[in-house]
């Protein structure tokens, strides 16, 4: 009797915790669910939905969060992009390309200990503007560049 | 299978300033071959580095990222000659995992 009893109490506080890890959703790093591709944040169009997507109400504009590339693109096939945050907290960093296809382009999760920056390369389509969404102690924060593109980076 | 990532892992003050080259083709989907057929996206979907068993830097990436990804970041707590692994996995489900020691 005492046996089922634990196995009902196991079965809630695992749930419990299930529920947690879907609500954290793309930033639980460090964990298994780190690794499940968060299809719906990619598919979004605008940074809007990209937060939602991303478990956020809402970001407000910041100026410790830094965008570091090129103002003009000659190949936008290949654009560096280097983005920190100097909020303390820092859990996860999003880089928005607004007129993009689809607007995300990639996002990290950055656990305790590792530098709240990162540096990558990706394609733009068209002279747009560029975001980077950072999750800092659970509120979320951006900050906007326009990048020029000469050369799209999605023809063949 | 696909080819070996290319990993530099070093000490840059007190932290561990890792680069990483893959080599992939990041197709998007959305380009068209020469009979106007749609190229099947393929591109890596998850990134996911790790330290003595604890991951440093988690990545999850659209098609927008470009061919033959570079991915740099910086984690604090490495000391030479520790290993680095990193690990990515595609839409296709093919994945590659490798590791370099840090310098």
């Amino acid at each position: 009797m005492n046996g089922s009893r634990r196995q009902v109490l196991k079965g809630t506080s695992g749930m419990a915790v299930m529920g947690l890890a879907v609500t954290a959703g793309l930033f639980k790093p460090g964990s298994a669910w780190a690794q499940a591709w968060n299809k719906a944040a990619f598919e979004t169009k605008t940074m809007a939905d990209t937060v939602k997507a991303m478990g956020g109400s809402g970001a407000t504009e910041s100026k410790d969060v830094v965008i570091n590339s090129p103002d003009i693109a000659e190949n936008g096939a290949v654009v560096p992009f280097t983005i920190s945050s100097k909020l303390p907290k820092t859990e996860a960093i999003a880089l928005l390309v607004e007129k993009n296809p689809n607007a995300l382009a990639a996002s990290f999760g950055i656990p305790a200990g590792t530098e709240a920056g990162v540096t990558t390369r990706v394609k733009m389509g068209q002279t747009s503007n560029v975001i980077a969404v950072v999750k800092a102690d659970g509120k979320f924060y951006y900050t906007t560049k326009e990048v020029k593109v000469t050369l799209g980076g999605c023809g063949g | 299978m696909a080819d070996p990532m290319k990993i530099r892992a070093a000490m840059s003050g007190d932290k561990v300033e890792v680069k990483v080259l893959m080599a992939h083709e990041m197709e998007t989907g959305q380009r068209k071959d020469a009979k106007g057929a749609s190229v099947p996206a393929h591109f890596i979907q998850t990134v996911t580095a790790t330290h003595n068993g604890k991951v440093v830097l988690s990545a999850e990436w659209g098609p927008a990222v470009s061919k033959n990804p570079f991915l740099s970041f910086k984690f604090a707590g490495g000391k030479p000659g520790e290993k680095v692994s990193v690990t990515w996995v595609d839409n296709k489900g093919d994945k590659r995992t490798d590791e370099a020691t840090i310098s």
